[in-house]
């Protein structure tokens, strides 16, 4: 129009660091990292052992890390997706779990509760599973999309109601696998003595990463979390969108569920997954997205969930009881989620200005 | 500080990463004038407000205020409301899931306790007073775009004030509504009140406005007063340049006239949708511009949308270049080749924390599909070129475009159907806060694009602007079609009849 244009195309440098939102778990796990440091340097150790079958093994609390955050960071996907499109949270991804792995332990074992030999290959337990979770993910995502029920409101059934559901497909027996193969999932493949969970959850980044790159996944969910209203007037249906945010949780709850009947090759109804939910979302808010919906950064959020079992484990090293964790967990995650906010941030970064004058003329 | 002086600025700047929002800026108000805010999209003139209000920071410059010794600090909303200046923000900031009684009351008076009943029974006096057709106990979201636009003016002038500010109140208002508006603001001034008035509408500035100034790319051009400075002088000031063409678009226009155009592109009938319109008849053809017109609320939006299926239709039988198509939602439409740039921007437009780039490729992008994102390079490139095309004023493409001035926010959005190269392409209100130089521009586009084939209904509150680009106006009164008028019959006082009802009706 006018002969005249007005757009910079060079780079505009989101000012500082400080802006960009991985900086959060970022920040977050190098003051966690440098406590530990500080207070024990022996929370670094790892030591190569052999396991129960001679197998060589690495442990030591980064071993803990990377292992129990691994599971974590599976269902941060899911949460994320889910926050980002529903503006809320799923809170049933405890008890959903304690389904999902209800489910695998039952196709296993067949009718008898004791099995000798598995009754069937764990692939196809798994896949059952998949499919379960999935349909209580629709459940929850239906409630949710269609009925326009507040996604915690609409979960807390699940939430109440999952683990007497997964206890009900067992007959409330508790199944034991005597496969060692079932055992390699939550622990070590023979030789490589590196945790499986990890491994797992790192093919579960690589393919959301690529389903992000190569499907319009996150604009579809980032649009819709942001403004339904205009999402559908350019041709998405928000309602689809939001289902299918849930749909995809209930697999990573799945696979979450694999790890967690494998570490024990049993399940206790109660206990599985317990307050799991909890640090899900966390490790969604700690990757410095908002919980009200809208954009997100994945990355952030899987990082997020590491830097968050790292806060538990560091918590147990020094003795915290368990029933008080949640208490300090809760005062470390306000003071970085605090952080986080952009109001908190715009402030660091007018620090950071002033230390380095020379850049705001540039700016 | 001057004497008459209500307020003044010293040396504002401002700046946002990438932008230099405000450099140096002066700004005086004086006791009991009402003073017009100048400039291009993206001159700065919301930024000078909201760092005025304090909702954003300044990065430098004095704020001084009548009364005060010292300079001001200002950090919030609050702050300045306790100051005694008050503001109506260009994009509406009211809470559309409470009452509006309860939007005009909300976080104001000083106790805690709220006194419900006589709440609405003030609401209703102070409605009653500016003749704003809503009921206090009527949820906002029910109200037209319109009607909140003048709660939000009741809500801040009734509170006592030194300083009111309208950053564009007119944009959404018709003739009836400004006149109302300006009634008020006349009252105001003689009580003192010094008020600062934002925007597009040169008309409405030498009609109520003692003084301007004027701001482009972030600096102040000068100060002046309403007699010394005609219209065309103005104009060259916000634009930095003289405009020649403002006229000539008329003499340009119509050319598509000579054009065969007996094939019909679109053809609606007994359309009906659940947004409570009168099943109506609809065609157009190709390359031709038409329009609906009407009064607020008459009609005309939900007449579009129920063509795009963006409300529920109801029934009736749509064609396609001769094809019965059926549209229940916008996908379809958007299949079709229809597009539909809509009436409120924030609402239904934007998507605000994403990026100008994302936002201008989405529509395209959720008509491709969804296994086919477009490559980065790609939606780069289709950014860009319409970034240009449009001038649009951003940092980059990156930029979520919640932070872009609001006019240029209304390009971003236009970018994106004109970027889906639609058969058919409606825009309902494309013009709302969009500077004089730029209406010119979108004008001679649209019809630029009719003249190329493109079949474009053209919806304003301006009459005038639909003059200049429609060859075809189709009249609403009370949600149905009152009327039709072409050719000869399209002049501002035929219009304005039938609008009223005088022969068709
Ligand atoms: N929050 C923000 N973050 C980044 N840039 C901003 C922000 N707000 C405004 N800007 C930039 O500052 C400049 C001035 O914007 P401003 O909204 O003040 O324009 P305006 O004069 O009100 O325009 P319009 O007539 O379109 O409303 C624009 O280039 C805009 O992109
Ligand atoms: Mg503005």
């Amino acid at each position: 129009m006018s002969s005249e244009t007005k757009i910079q195309t060079r780079k505009v440098k989101g000012g500082s660091i400080f802006r960009n939102q991985i900086f959060i778990p970022v920040a977050a796990l190098l003051l966690l990292a440098l406590f530990n440091l500080i207070a024990d340097p022996s929370f670094y150790k790892i030591t190569l052992g052999y396991n129960s079958t001679g197998d060589p093994v690495l442990s030591g609390y980064l071993m803990t890390i990377l292992d129990y955050g691994s599971e974590l960071a599976i269902l941060a996907i899911g949460m994320t997706l889910v926050t980002a499109a529903s503006g809320g949270q799923d809170i049933s991804v405890g008890a959903a779990i304690a389904i999902a792995g209800s489910v695998i332990l039952r196709v296993l074992c067949g009718h008898d509760s004791r099995p000798e030999t598995l009754q069937a290959p764990i692939i196809v337990a798994f896949l059952v599973a998949c499919v379960v979770a999935m349909l209580f993910g629709a459940f929850n995502g239906a409630l949710v999309a269609y009925f326009k029920i507040q996604p915690m409101v609409a979960t807390l059934i699940l939430f109440t109601a999952g683990r007497s559901i997964a206890a009900w497909i067992n007959n409330n027996e508790l199944p034991i696998i005597s496969d060692p193969s079932f055992a390699i999932y939550g622990g070590f493949i023979p030789g490589i003595p590196i945790p499986t969970p990890f491994f797992i959850a790192m093919i579960c980044v690589v393919i959301t990463m690529l389903a992000l790159k190569f499907t319009n996944l996150g604009l579809y969910t980032q649009a819709v979390g942001i403004n339904e209203s205009s999402s559908k007037l350019n041709g998405l249906n928000p309602a689809f969108i939001k289902f299918l945010s849930f749909v995809l949780l209930g697999l990573c709850v799945a696979v979450a569920g694999l790890i967690k009947v494998s570490r024990l090759s049993s399940i206790n109804y109660s206990v599985i997954a317990k307050d799991i939910e909890m640090d899900a979302i966390l490790a969604v808010a700690l990757g410095g997205n908002s919980l009200g919906g809208g954009k997100f950064n994945m990355l952030a959020s899987i990082l997020g969930a590491y830097v968050i079992q790292f806060l538990t484990t560091t918590l147990y090293k020094f003795n915290v009881q368990s029933d008080a964790l949640p208490a300090y967990k809760a005062v470390v995650v306000i003071a970085l989620v605090v952080m986080s906010t952009p109001k908190a941030r715009e402030f660091m970064s007018k620090i950071g200005k002033k230390l380095k004058p020379a850049e705001r003329s540039v700016a | 500080m001057n004497e008459q002086s209500v307020l003044e600025m010293r040396g504002i700047y401002k700046s946002f990463p990438g932008v230099k929002a405000l450099q140096n800026v002066d700004f005086t108000l004086r006791e009991g004038e009402i003073h017009a805010l100048m400039g291009e999209n993206g001159a700065g003139k919301s930024t000078l407000i909201k760092v005025l209000t304090g909702v954003y920071s300044k990065d430098e410059g004095d704020i001084f205020l009548k009364g005060i010794e010292n300079a001001v600090v200002i950090h919030s909303p609050q702050d300045a409301q306790k100051v005694g200046i008050s503001t109506v923000y260009q994009e509406i900031t009211l809470c559309p899931n409470l009452t509006v009684a309860e939007n005009m009351f909300i976080g104001r008076g000083t106790g805690v306790i709220q006194d419900w009943k006589n709440m609405n029974k003030d609401a209703d006096k102070i409605l009653m007073s500016l003749g704003i057709p809503a009921v206090s106990t009527q949820q906002l979201a029910s109200c037209s775009l319109a009607v909140q636009q003048m709660v939000a003016i009741a809500r801040a002038v009734d509170m006592d004030c030194k300083v009111l500010i309208l950053d564009e109140p007119t944009s959404s208002l018709d003739e009836q509504e400004v006149q109302k508006l300006f009634g008020l603001m006349r009252d105001l001034k003689k009580k003192g009140v010094g008020i600062i008035f934002v925007t597009h509408f040169l008309d409405q500035v030498y009609e109520v406005c003692d003084r301007i100034t004027v701001l482009r790319d972030g600096q102040l051009v000068g100060e002046y007063e309403i007699k010394d400075l005609p219209r065309v002088k103005l104009v060259a000031k916000m634009l930095g340049k003289e405009m020649d063409d403002m006229s000539d678009i008329k003499s340009d226009a119509k050319t598509y006239e000579a054009k065969d155009k007996s094939d019909v592109v679109f053809e609606a009938k007994d359309l009906v949708s659940d947004a409570g319109i009168r099943p109506f008849d609809f065609h157009i053809e190709k390359g031709e511009v038409n329009g609906f017109t009407g009064l607020l609320g008459s009609g005309r939006s939900e007449c579009v949308r129920a063509i795009f299926g963006a409300d529920r239709v109801l029934g009736g039988e749509v064609k396609k270049n001769g094809k019965p198509i059926k549209i229940s939602k916008p996908i379809d439409a958007m299949k079709n080749g229809i597009a539909y740039l809509p009436e409120d921007r924030k609402v239904d437009g934007i998507i605000g924390d994403l990026s100008v780039r994302e936002n201008i490729i989405l529509a395209l992008q959720v008509m491709k599909g969804f296994f086919k994102p477009f490559t980065k390079a790609q939606a780069y490139a289709f950014a860009e070129e319409y970034i240009k095309a449009l001038n649009i004023k951003t940092a980059s493409a990156d930029t979520p475009i919640k932070s872009l001035s609001g006019g240029n926010q209304q390009k971003v959005i236009l970018a994106r159907w004109l970027l889906t190269h639609p058969d058919y392409l409606i825009l309902d209100e494309p013009t709302r806060g969009i500077d004089v130089g730029t209406k010119v521009d979108i004008q001679k586009l649209v019809l630029k694009l009719a003249s190329e084939g493109m079949s474009i209904t053209f919806i304003s509150s301006e009459t005038d602007e639909m003059l200049r680009t429609c060859s075809r106006l189709i009249v609403m009164r009370d949600r149905k079609v009152v009327g039709e008028l072409k050719g000869d019959e399209l002049t501002q006082g035929k219009i304005m009849s039938t609008i009223a009802g005088g022969e068709n009706g």
